[in-house]
């Protein structure tokens, strides 16, 4: 099955939750956030949200900036 | 101690019922090393500071960057880097459901170049997450207009810039920045972007601003935590010189000693 994780193809093996992927993924679950199909998904919620064909993913955690410093890079697409 | 120091120090600065001693915000980007963000920060005495959302790597285990700010600290997430109200809305609620708070610095983006706030966009923005129950502090143009409808907006405090980002110009239009305080004295003004040295924050703050929010003016200083001590001097010295009241300006001199008795 394939997933979209922060824009990039992933091919998952059977149908994993929200959970599992973050597991697999390797992320500190601690100060991250998670969209799927544009939808914030509450860290409660991850364990029971399976994820389906050509879902998009967003993982967003935290960086230094200020007043815009990183204009280049929009945080989702 | 004098009564305008008295005043000063029992002074808070108040953001939708949370009260803060210091009146300076600042950013996390642009430091060489955590440490000296770290130090900077501390030096400050700034009890806020502003975070960007990003995307997680997912080719390398990141560690968190809010390990390296002080707990203590306030932490202001911001939609930096958003060209849109819907990216900044996402953004917003991605950061609450993260860090568990309702502030949000709400920067929409209109230009590469200049980074000018796209106004249309961050009302439309401010609309929505006032409605869903975020505490709302808005980038934008330093116009009076756009300053009463994000406050009729619901927005907490309203952030008007003094100068493009990053730039450290300082205060490009001081009447813009008077004019808004003296037509919203109950608005909670925070000065952000564009200062580049303590004159200009005292400037900012001898206008009526209630604080300033700043990055690149501490992060790019050769020394980083004296620019930091002097930030905060500056901000102080500023906020007294409003209380105080200045004395008006005069195109000619105005002898300070007594005229009579000058001997002849």
């Amino acid at each position: 099955m394939k997933v979209f994780v922060n824009g990039e193809g992933r091919e998952l093996s059977g149908t994993p939750s929200l959970a599992e992927l973050i597991t697999q993924l390797e992320l500190p679950a601690a100060r991250i956030a998670v969209e799927l199909n544009r939808e914030v998904v509450r860290r409660d919620d991850w364990s029971s949200t399976m994820l389906n064909e050509d879902d998009r993913i967003e993982i967003v955690h935290f960086v230094g900036g200020g007043v815009d410093v990183y204009s280049n890079s929009s945080c989702v697409e | 101690m004098s009564t305008a120091t008295a005043r000063v120090s029992n002074e808070k600065l108040i953001i939708a019922g949370r009260e803060f001693s210091s009146r300076l915000i600042i950013g996390t980007g642009k430091y060489r090393s955590y440490d000296q963000m770290r130090s900077a920060h501390e030096a400050s005495g700034a009890e806020m500071v502003t975070v960007a959302v990003r995307r997680v790597p997912l080719d390398r285990s990141s560690e968190s960057f809010l390990d390296y700010l002080s707990p203590s600290l306030q932490i202001l997430p911001n939609t930096a880097g958003c060209y849109t109200a819907e990216d900044a809305v996402r953004t917003a609620r991605l950061a609450r459901e993260a860090l568990q708070t309702d502030l949000v610095k709400l920067e929409v983006i209109g230009d590469q170049t200049t980074l000018f706030p796209d106004n249309e966009q961050t009302l439309e923005a401010a609309r929505v997450l006032v409605k869903e129950g975020f505490v709302v502090l808005p980038y934008f143009s330093d116009d009076l207009i756009m300053a009463k409808k994000l406050l009729d907006a619901g927005c907490a405090a309203i952030m008007p810039l003094a100068a493009p980002i990053g730039s450290g110009l300082g205060v490009q239009n001081p009447a813009n920045l008077r004019i808004m305080r003296e037509q919203l004295p109950d608005a909670t003004i925070i000065v952000d972007a564009g200062v580049g040295t303590a004159s200009d924050a005292a400037i900012a703050m001898e206008l009526g601003a209630d604080g300033v929010l700043m990055n690149t003016a501490i992060a790019e200083a050769e020394d980083p935590g004296k620019m930091a001590t002097a930030m905060k001097l500056a901000i102080e010295a500023g906020r007294l010189a409003y209380l105080a009241g200045r004395m008006p300006k005069r195109l000619y001199a105005s002898a300070s000693s007594p005229l009579q008795g000058v001997i002849k």
